[in-house]
């Protein structure tokens, strides 16, 4: 196969149908933000190890650097820009801002991504929970202990 | 003083203190919609018609000579548009200048860009490559052909010393206090602070604990690598678009490293995905602006891998320190030496000096000596990392401060409230200090709940550590425009790194009795204020906040100027209160005369500052570890962290700096360190191998804000950003030998190391069980 020759792959994204060109040899990462000017998820280290990267494929989170872009033909992807409904912050947005539990902020697309997931799933998760959870994100900035309270705070809200 | 506790729910609207209005209060910052959404551009994020993609090819070689280097089958690869080496950049002279936080010989600075004659660690950069996409550009690197002839590594400072040491900067020479020495070498750099009598202050100690300890390389772990993209435009100027902690740093020395003026260059800071000190030198930004002016004045982006960035930039030094402290009969220090080794990586200027400033700061000492030796390494040139130098050495003094107060019985927060530095004391370099926090930072955690919790259960130990930073002044500019409809805009040159957008528009909106929300702070470009020193040394909130201030009582002093015109009285009689300006029976509130006062002429405002008189910083901490006897693991029970900061302006964002800065501290102590093979590989270039603390590493992270108040700022801010993470490698070294009864001569306590420890102990202990025939 030639690597550099595009293909087109046809997704949901964020809700609506879409169709992108990307070569082969294209992480979903590199589709999203070099392609698609979907720049909220970030680059961290290229191999899954930092979460910045994080989107839901079918509802499940991955991490969008260990993705090749073809493999989301006909499957759906939500990102961080997809988080926001209707013109108004997702809770776990609003909690993040509260809460002061971002620094840089490069890291935070992928936690509100991952959170999302977890809450989805778990929508009273204990702390022990939430640790557990975000363990596949790396924030060097906070010590981690702002962006556990402002899940947990959303949590809570919810139930 | 006043201390104020986080509670188990973080205050998210709580009013502001002690009559202030906006200060002490915890409003959302002006970039964080953009920055939960995905919007807030970062480096790589930049995007541009005709963009380029850079990359760099690097030395697989910890330490060759280049003998050649062959481009021309990268250069015919479709696709590709330029190729540079050492060769395109400009002869750099042998000269040093300060650039950014330090001085720096420009030699030195232009061979870290690009290698010149050797490649002197695993990783340097070599060559670039610019082409139609990042793919290309990779591929078309790895067809560069380098002859290299590999000589023998230098890892460390018993290798750099040693008799027969391979010199890696073959112009070096030492310079030991001013005297310049004429062998060659690999120790750039000796230094001694001194005073009272050391001999004599041994000589009357009961009691003396002397150690030697030995730290390893660590990265600051920025989450964001670093990435920047260049125009070197048909016309000749150049735009950098990058990720930095100092925009008019970067413009200093890619501007020193290419040889061109200052007014050809335009600087644009993007978002900053964290720098910790590490972005404060720039690495792909002249190479971007070679690529893009020998590709046809086409915009370049070079975006580093996490491998290029763990091997070529940062780190901090690791280093070899000796501690030799005396006690007298009453428990006071009577006599303290210090020894610190530093490697600097492969060029000088490791922080050393400032980690001779750290080492004893919190005592109160009349006899002591700390000396500083720098020395050049073939591991990638040290940046700065949060209290730069200060971690290794308070990892060292305060486990001998633990065991002193252990041998004389003492309980050990008392032990550093005896000997407590305080107003008037000196600094061991002899600088004197003005009203300090110290003492009052070891009494909040003597009355912690967690200090006075007990700790029960075995391999479970309890350990405190004190910690000093100078903090810095340095220079800032910043202009405010009063916007017809009541607003300010705010425009400086800090990069925001962690909520200081906030925090400065806080002190500007508190100048002029106005809401925060009435204020829109912007970071702005080279081009359009004037120059304004790096986001570092915890400055930003103190300095630009100095110049927000200044701009704040430029404002309202014009307003009521120009109101008193307005209603014909004198501007003495013009007052502000309860959003409105009053003199006689004339009320109009601040959104009226915002647009009153400039309907003849528009009203702005510039401050420039350059503040001298900046207050230090202490803190003291306390942790509760468990350690697993069979592996080795250390868990964080419990971590409470006092910290004088002086006035927090923004409460949340304070507790956050203090909470990061512990949380890199943990690591440094437990997991964090370069591993290299013995041909000087780095083998753990990735965050999976390079391991930092994730969320279940850690607990909730308590803080204690004590305020003595910085005499030289208008609302009493001292910096907060760095002193943290100076006592956690100490606090959790002497909460292991609580739990373990071993005391760790070295860092990190990894699993590995701490099960190494103990075995070594157990085997002592065996052995004297055991009656011996000798």
């Amino acid at each position: 196969m030639d690597m550099a020759k595009k293909i087109a792959v046809t997704t949901t994204l964020n809700g609506e149908e879409s169709i992108f060109l990307c070569e082969p040899r294209q992480t979903l990462l590199e589709a999203l933000r070099d392609n698609l000017g979907l720049i909220g998820s970030k680059e961290g280290c290229g191999n899954g190890n930092c979460g910045a990267c994080n989107v839901l494929l079918d509802g499940v989170l991955v991490n969008s650097c260990l993705v090749l872009a073809p493999e989301v033909e006909g499957r759906a992807v939500v990102t961080i820009e997809g988080i926001a409904e209707d013109g108004e912050l997702h809770p776990l947005q609003q909690k993040f801002l509260e809460h002061a539990s971002l620094q840089c902020g490069i890291c935070t697309p992928g936690f509100i991504v991952s959170a999302k997931a977890l809450l989805d799933d778990n929508p009273a998760p204990s702390e022990h929970d939430v640790r557990l959870w975000l363990a596949g994100n790396l924030c060097r900035c906070t010590g981690y202990d702002k962006i556990v309270r402002a899940v947990l705070d959303v949590a809570e809200g919810d139930s | 003083m006043a201390s104020t506790k986080q509670n188990g729910t973080a205050n998210l609207a709580a009013n502001g203190q002690n009559g202030y209005k906006v200060i002490g209060t915890r409003p959302v910052r002006p970039d964080g919609v953009d920055k939960v959404t995905g919007r807030a551009v970062y480096a790589a994020d930049v995007q541009m018609t005709g963009l380029l993609h850079g990359h760099v090819l690097r030395s697989p070689h910890a330490h060759a000579r280049i003998r050649s280097i062959d481009t021309s089958k990268a250069e015919a690869l479709p696709g590709v548009r330029a190729v540079v080496t050492a060769a395109d950049l400009p002869v750099a002279e042998d000269k040093i200048e300060d650039l950014g936080e330090g001085a720096i010989n420009l030699k030195y600075l232009s061979d870290n860009i690009l290698a010149h004659e050797k490649a002197l660690y695993h990783g340097h950069a070599v060559a670039g490559v610019a082409a139609v996409n990042p793919h290309i550009a990779e591929e078309a690197a790895a067809l560069i052909e380098v002859d290299y002839e590999p000589l023998p590594p230098v890892m460390t400072v018993d290798d750099a010393l040693a008799d027969d040491a391979p010199i890696l900067l073959e112009t070096l020479r030492t310079d030991s206090m001013g005297e310049i020495g004429s062998e060659q070498t690999n120790l750039a750099s000796f230094f001694r602070h001194q005073r009272g009598d050391l001999e004599a202050g041994f000589a009357d100690a009961e009691l003396v604990v002397d150690r030697t300890f030995r730290t390893e390389t660590v990265h600051q772990g920025y989450i964001e690598p670093h990435a920047a993209t260049a125009l070197y435009s048909a016309d000749g100027q150049i735009t950098i678009w990058t990720s930095t902690q100092g925009s008019f740093a970067v413009r200093g020395q890619v501007c020193e490293i290419l040889q061109i003026p200052v007014s050809r260059l335009k600087v644009v800071p993007t978002e900053i995905g964290g720098g910790f000190g590490g972005k404060i030198n720039v690495y792909v930004e002249p190479v971007a602006v070679l690529l893009s002016q020998k590709a046809g004045h086409e915009p370049v982006k070079i975006v580093m891998s996490r491998a290029d960035v763990l091997a070529a930039t940062g780190p901090t030094s690791g280093s070899n320190i000796r501690v030799k402290i005396g006690v007298d009969s009453d428990g006071k220090i009577s006599a303290a030496l210090a020894e610190l080794y530093y490697e600097a990586g492969a060029y000088p200027g490791s922080p050393v000096g400032a980690a001779a400033n750290v080492s004893l700061a919190p005592y109160a000492i009349d006899n002591l000596q700390v000396d500083g030796y720098d020395i050049i390494v073939n591991r990638p040139r040290s940046a700065a990392y949060r209290a730069p130098g200060g971690t290794n050495v308070a990892f060292a003094v305060e486990s001998v401060v633990d065991e002193l107060a252990e041998e004389l019985g003492m309980d050990p927060a008392e032990f550093r409230i005896l000997n407590g530095a305080k107003e008037n004391d000196r600094r061991p370099d002899g600088v004197q200090y003005a009203r300090i926090g110290q003492i009052e930072t070891v009494e909040a955690i003597k009355e912690s709940d967690h200090y006075q919790s007990s700790l029960e259960g075995n391999y479970r130990g309890r350990g405190i550590a004190s910690g000093y930073w100078n903090n810095w002044g340095g220079q800032s500019s910043a202009t405010a425009v009063l916007n017809p409809d009541g607003t300010v805009n705010l425009n400086e040159a800090s990069t925001d790194i962690g909520g200081t957008r906030a925090s400065i528009a806080m002190q500007l909106a508190e100048a002029m009795e106005i809401d925060y929300e009435q204020v829109k702070a912007r970071v702005v470009d080279t081009d359009t204020v004037s120059y304004n020193d790096v986001t570092g040394g915890s400055r930003t909130t103190f300095a630009t906040g100095l110049a927000a201030y200044n701009l704040g009582q430029q404002l309202k002093k014009e307003m009521k100027r120009r109101l008193a015109e307005h209603w014909d009285v004198e501007p003495s009689e013009v007052s502000y209160e309860d959003g409105a300006f009053n003199a006689g029976d004339e009320s109009l509130p601040f959104v009226e005369a915002a647009g009153l006062v400039q309907r003849e002429e528009p009203l702005m405002a510039s401050s420039t500052v350059h503040p001298q008189d900046f207050g230090p910083g202490f803190s003291t901490q306390c942790v509760d570890v468990e350690v697993d006897p069979e592996t080795g693991k250390i868990t964080i029970l419990r971590y409470t962290i006092a910290q004088d900061v002086g006035k927090a302006i923004h409460p949340s964002y304070v507790e956050g700096q203090m909470q990061g800065g512990v949380a890199q501290g943990i690591g440094w102590a437990i997991n964090e360190e370069y591993i290299y093979d013995d041909e000087g590989h780095l083998l753990n270039a990735s965050l999976l191998d390079y391991r930092m603390p994730t969320a279940l590493d850690l607990p909730m992270i308590e803080t204690i804000m004590v305020e003595v108040p910085h005499p030289a700022h208008p609302y009493g801010v001292r910096g907060v950003g760095e002193v943290n993470i100076v006592p956690p490698a100490g606090a959790v070294a002497n909460a292991v030998y609580q739990a373990t009864g071993v005391r760790m001569d070295k860092l990190p306590i990894s699993p590995a190391n701490l099960l190494e420890a103990m075995w070594a102990k157990q085997a002592e202990e065996a052995a004297e069980l055991v009656p011996g025939d000798d």
